[in-house]
């Protein structure tokens, strides 16, 4: 359900843009670009997804703004943000 | 760059906002380190559509009204240094050394995952997990999902899940209904907890709720599909549940990274485990900073409190840390009568909530060996199985070696095979250059 009062934030996962509410997390761009498949490549790989939601499991972890290695679970979206997934295009 | 303050806490939950406000108002200028963009830490998570609860307000102005309170969010601690200092990389102010006078570890737990066959699939996550990522702007909105696992967080996942949409098709509690039950009395002993939970099981009637039942597999194609869940000792006795996400934790563990690091000592009641229907045993999975009456621990100048000292809930939590926050302020002893009065009261719901959902045979049995146990390396449980400890078998297989550090396969490792699963070692998380060349300018004697 959208919030018509909940100010939006556009970024871009994967090259494609993505609405999420203001105070959102990178996490939940990432479900709405890649909704139930995973966005990391496991080492032999396998898909993965956020598991921990907390900044435990490290399975979140993208790239954002060019800096690797950020963990979307911790990370608000802010406008104009580039994320990259490590998922196959 | 270096900042000096007299009182630094570390975590922006309960516990620790509890002891800054208290803290602060016995005169201490004050620094609360938190990793998470929003203090509040997990219990009070807020974000889109998840406003800020009361308590949390109400420790925010508190500490607004003190003046000398500098909430830092985003701001990991990477390293501590030699003399009374941390090294934090922090998202707004970059890599700084930030030194204290007293040190207030409020470091909190982490969910216990345990692995299953399939847990490594897209749409499997933590119980308290699938209610951070729904706080955080995950949409669940017509998705069906099982909860699993044990404890009352499930109940709280329940509700965050069904606020937000989702079809909770089940809620799988690995321990027996018994106990479960016992602790549903038990809680009329404890109003405030009673009304909290009457409020999570509002809707209870037509919901599966499946006690002495495991999530065994979760099934699919690149994603969760479905779920087979082990509801007797008899494989014809299990159920197989169509669905798009499985959340599975089973309780909490202590955060004790930063604890270990800088040499306190700890204490062994990590798991209980049921013995017999009706006891309980602990093995030694999950450490917890031992503390002594004021929150002190084995460490001159360094105080701990919540969940890091040992699982016991918010309230507790908010206790300790008050507790910690006077004493390290050097609050006399007659002061924290009141505050120790409530801290029984807070320990023995705990004690209560351990016994009951105390991890059982079934939770304990570990996976085929075809499983990962460890997610980040993708070892397989049984390839970890074949060493006698955890360091052979991290030396042999990769396991606990990745990104995780070991916090999530070490955590089960521990629960598996009783392996006292080594904590990781500074730098806590990938740190940048430019960080850790700020450790390597800070002072190594005391200044």
């Amino acid at each position: 359900m959208r919030d018509e009062h909940a100010e939006t934030l556009r970024v871009t996962v994967d090259g494609k843009p993505v609405d999420v509410a203001a105070g959102a997390t990178i996490v939940a761009a990432l479900a709405m670009r890649a909704g139930l498949a995973g966005t990391r490549q496991s080492v032999s790989g396998m898909p993965r997804a956020a598991l921990c939601g907390m900044g435990i499991c490290q399975e979140c972890r993208v790239t954002v703004d060019g800096r690797a290695h950020v963990l979307a679970c911790q990370t608000l979206c802010r406008d104009g943000q580039v994320i990259e997934t490590g998922r196959p295009r | 760059m270096k900042q000096q303050y007299d009182v630094v806490v570390v975590g922006a939950g309960p516990a620790g906002l509890s002891a800054a406000r208290a803290a602060a108002r016995n005169g201490a200028r004050v620094a609360v380190l938190d990793d998470n963009p929003r203090v509040g830490g997990q219990v009070w998570r807020h974000g889109p559509r998840h406003p800020r609860a009361a308590a949390l307000n109400q420790r925010l102005a508190a500490l607004q009204e003190a003046g000398s309170v500098a909430l830092w969010s985003a701001a990991r601690v990477v390293a501590p240094l030699d003399t009374r200092g941390l090294l934090v990389e922090s998202e707004e102010h970059g890599a700084v050394t930030v030194g204290y006078q007293k040190l207030i570890l409020a470091t909190g737990a982490r969910e216990r995952l345990l692995p299953f066959n399939g847990w490594t699939l897209p749409g499997v996550t933590g119980a308290g997990g699938l209610q951070a990522l729904i706080k955080s702007g995950v949409p669940v909105r017509g998705e069906r999902i099982v909860i699993a696992g044990s404890g009352p967080l499930l109940l709280a996942a329940l509700a965050t899940a069904r606020q937000a949409g989702a079809e909770v098709v089940a809620v799988v509690e690995q321990a027996r209904w018994p106990a479960v039950a016992r602790f549903g009395l038990s809680l009329a002993a404890t109003p405030a907890k009673l009304w909290q939970a009457a409020q999570l099981t509002r809707g209870f009637a037509g919901l599966r709720y499946w006690t002495g039942s495991v999530v065994r597999e979760a099934l699919g194609n690149g994603r969760v599909e479905r779920v087979r869940i082990q509801r007797s000792g008899n494989p014809a006795d299990d159920i197989v549940l169509a669905c798009e996400r499985v959340a599975c934790g089973y309780g909490l563990v202590p955060n004790v990274v930063l604890a270990q690091a800088l040499g306190c000592e700890m204490r062994g009641s990590g798991v209980v485990v049921e013995t017999t229907a009706t006891t309980a045993a602990t093995t030694n999975a999950g450490a917890a900073i031992a503390v002594d009456d004021s929150q002190r621990t084995s460490v001159e100048h360094v105080f701990a409190a919540g969940e890091c000292t040992g699982i016991g809930g918010m309230e507790l939590a908010a206790v300790e840390g008050s507790i910690a926050g006077l004493a390290a302020r050097g609050v006399d002893a007659q002061a924290l009568q009141r505050w120790r009065a409530q801290r029984v009261r807070w320990q023995r719901f705990a004690a209560r909530v351990e016994a009951a959902f105390a991890l059982g045979e079934l939770a304990r049995t570990p996976p085929s060996d075809e499983t990962l146990l460890c997610r980040c390396e993708d070892v397989t449980y049984g390839a970890v199985r074949a060493h006698a400890n955890w360091r052979d078998a991290k030396l042999h297989t990769r396991c606990g070696m990745g990104a995780c550090q070991g916090r999530i396969c070490g955590t089960a490792a521990a629960l598996y095979f009783g392996w006292d699963a080594a904590q990781p070692r500074p730098p806590f998380s990938p740190a940048q250059i430019a960080t850790l060349m700020e450790a390597a300018a800070a002072p190594t004697s005391a200044d």
